[in-house]
Order: structure tokens, then C-alpha cells, then sequence
């Protein structure tokens, strides 16, 4: 796995992502759910809404390294209200 | 109403795919994020860096550049390919053997390798030796792919267009034969023009084929690499380096595995942004449709 380069940071990212996936994966199967239409206008599952989120999070995050350029955990807020905002109303 | 059997253990089958999707794809996509937030020299020796790659791509104007270049490209071979398509679908013979004929010829482009596509207008286009730079000279033409930026812009296009053209026009063919012959005869008891015919019937009709068709367009000139590669090399100056060009640069060229790596995974973003917007926009036509 030497090959790989694996840092702590990076572990625990993926680690998280890992986590987030089995947790929704086990929550579709013990917990079915009917799709559902938000303010998008399309239906969404809570596996899109994840998916919507997580995409989304990035381009907060590389908006803010972009544009604010310092402190960067403060980008994690704001990917929190916005995750907080998908699963309430997309 | 009958229920639906659901049996989860039919997951298991999906694992064969599963484990080769993380060979081919997932565990070289972590080894790029561990690249992008680290600095090597080499002989696998690597240093925490942070963010810093990301921040300075995201300053540099090298990046925005190269995706202001692809996606002029992409828009372009769009506009051409999707409408030019669209118009040789309808005009291709509807059956018999002018029918089989078209879509073999149709097909050729689409069977010839990248890198000899690449070739094949590599040389058509010189002015020494190519039939069409040849001939564009003798007319009186200024062309010239390796000097001048609107030629070389101009031979990528036309290559594109070439090459994949009949792609569209495949997809939008089997569309419009999949449409029942009673909408053409209601149309013409109402006495629909030609162009009400094709707004309010092939088009609709088409939609579900022409939006696989623009995605699919859309993310193979995304990804171009082999046929400027070959043609131009990126050149003149840095006028058709396109996304990948400048990365394979970046990452092979000068070694710079860091950068190069938080380049990649940015412009991965971007291609998965827009592919879930042309997914999901797909998969809610087939919704309405169905219903």
C-alpha cells in the first residue's frame, strides 16, 4: 500500500465516505422510502440527496479555497447548512 | 395489485463489477486525492503540502484557461454535430437497402481508432502533402494547422465533426424509426408543415436519443486528448491545449505529480457535475414519458 501514498487526512476522508455509504446503503434496505420531488422539480431518493450533497460540498469547499483562501474548516459550515438545506427541501 | 418480489441477495452479483470498477477506477481515484495533498521528488518520497496544490491551481490562470479552451470546444462540436446530425438522420432513406447502406457508411468514421483519426488529418491537413491543406494553399488559403490558431482550431472541429457526427445521426435515426407511422398520417389530416411535423412529433420523439447523444458527445470532447495530441500537440503556442493535454503536461511532462493531481480531480468534478445534471434531466424525460 506503500504505492498508494496514504496520508492520515486522507484516510479519514475516505473513511468518512465509506461510513456515509454503508450508513445509507443499511438505512435504503432497513428503511425503504418512496422518492420524493423537492424544489428541483425531480425525484430524489435519500442515496441522491447524499450524492447531491457530497458533489456539492467539493465545489463549496474549492469555492472557498478560491475565493476566501483562508480558514478553510469554516467551508465545512457552510457544507453542513447546505447539506441541512438538501435533505430538508431537494 | 401483486407485490413485487425484493430479494437483496441479488446485490451480491453486482460484486464481480464492484471489484473491477475499484481496480480500474477507485483505487487509482484515492491514490490522485493522496497525490494532490502532498509533494514528491521523486524516488516515492512524499511531504504533506495541504491544500496548497488546490490553492494554486485555483490562482493560476494555466487551469482556467484550458477548461475556457474545452469548453469553447465542446460547445462548438456540439452546436455542429448535434443539429448536423439531427438533419442527416431525417434525411436518410427510411428502409430498404439505401437504408442498410447509409448506416454502414455512417458507422465507418466510428470504427477508425482515435490515434489513427488523429493521423489520417494530421497529414490530410499539411500543405506539402495533404489533400486538404494541399488544396486550401493552392486556392489562395492562409492554412496552416502547426502556425496559425483558427487553422489548427478549425482542423480539430472539422476532424470532431468527421468523426463523430454519425453518432448523433445513428441515435437520432433509431429514434425517429421508432415512431409510429398513425402520428405522420394524424399530422397529415391536419395538415401539419414540415416543420410542425418535426417540432411536435420527431423531436419529442427524438429527445430521449438526442440526450444520450449530447451527453455522450459532451463527455468524450471533454476527455479529448489523443486527436490534438496527435494533430497539433497542443500548439501553436498553447492555443488547442485542452484539459488533458495540459495535465498529461503537468503530470508526465514536468513531474509535477502534486498539482497535476489536484488538477485532475477538479476537472473529475466538473465532468461529475455535469454528467449528473445530463443523467438526471435524462431519467426524468423517461419518467414523464412513461407516464
Amino acid at each position: 500500500m506503500e504505492w498508494m501514498a496514504w496520508t492520515w487526512p486522507t484516510a479519514i476522508f475516505f473513511m468518512v465516505i465509506a461510513g456515509l455509504l454503508i450508513t445509507f446503503s443499511i438505512l435504503a434496505i432497513k428503511f425503504p422510502e418512496t422518492p420524493r420531488k423537492g424544489v428541483l422539480q425531480i425525484e430524489t431518493t435519500r442515496g441522491d440527496r447524499l450524492f447531491i450533497t457530497l458533489l456539492g460540498s467539493a465545489f463549496i469547499n474549492l469555492a472557498w479555497l478560491g475565493i476566501v483562501g483562508a480558514h478553510q474548516p469554516y467551508a465545512m459550515l457552510v457544507c453542513l447548512a447546505y447539506a441541512a438545506a438538501v435533505f430538508r427541501w431537494v | 395489485m401483486q407485490e413485487k418480489t425484493v430479494n437483496h441477495k441479488a446485490w451480491f452479483l453486482v460484486l464481480p463489477v464492484l471489484a473491477l470498477v475499484a481496480f480500474s477506477a477507485v483505487i487509482p481515484l484515492m491514490t490522485v486525492v493522496n497525490y494532490s495533498v502532498q509533494d514528491s521528488f521523486g524516488n516515492n518520497q512524499f511531504f504533506w503540502a495541504g491544500l496548497e496544490w488546490f490553492r494554486e491551481m485555483l490562482s493560476e490562470e494555466r487551469m482556467w484557461n484550458a477548461l475556457g479552451r474545452q469548453m469553447a470546444f465542446s460547445a462548438i462540436i456540439l452546436a455542429i454535430e448535434v443539429p448536423l446530425g439531427i438533419f442527416v438522420a431525417l434525411n436518410m432513406p427510411k428502409s430498404g437497402f439505401w437504408a442498410s447502406f447509409c448506416l454502414v457508411v455512417m458507422s465507418l468514421p466510428l470504427l477508425v481508432p482515435w490515434n489513427v483519426v488523429g493521423t489520417i488529418w494530421q497529414i490530410f491537413g499539411r500543405v506539402d502533402i495533404g489533400l486538404l491543406g494541399y488544396t486550401l494553399d493552392a486556392l489562395g488559403v492562409n492554412y496552416n494547422y502547426t502556425q496559425d490558431f483558427i487553422s489548427a482550431w478549425a482542423t480539430l472541429i472539422v476532424m470532431d465533426v468527421w468523426h463523430w457526427t454519425s453518432l448523433v445521426a445513428l441515435l437520432a435515426y433509431a429514434g425517429l424509426q421508432s415512431i409510429p407511422d398513425a402520428y405522420y398520417q394524424a399530422a397529415k389530416i391536419d395538415q401539419a408543415s414540415r416543420w410542425k411535423v418535426f417540432r411536435y412529433i420527431e423531436l419529442p420523439k427524438m429527445m430521449g436519443v438526442l440526450m444520450i447523444a449530447i451527453l455522450l458527445r459532451f463527455m468524450d470532447s471533454f476527455m479529448i486528448y489523443t486527436e490534438p495530441f496527435v494533430v497539433t500537440g497542443g500548439g501553436p503556442g498553447n492555443a488547442t491545449t485542452f484539459l488533458s493535454i495540459d495535465l498529461v503536461k503537468m503530470a508526465l511532462g514536468q513531474f509535477d505529480l502534486g498539482p497535476a493531481a489536484a488538477f485532475s480531480i477538479m476537472y473529475f468534478l466538473v465532468i461529475l457535475a455535469i454528467s449528473w445534471v445530463f443523467y438526471t434531466v435524462m431519467t426524468n424525460l423517461d419518467k414523464r414519458e412513461g407516464k
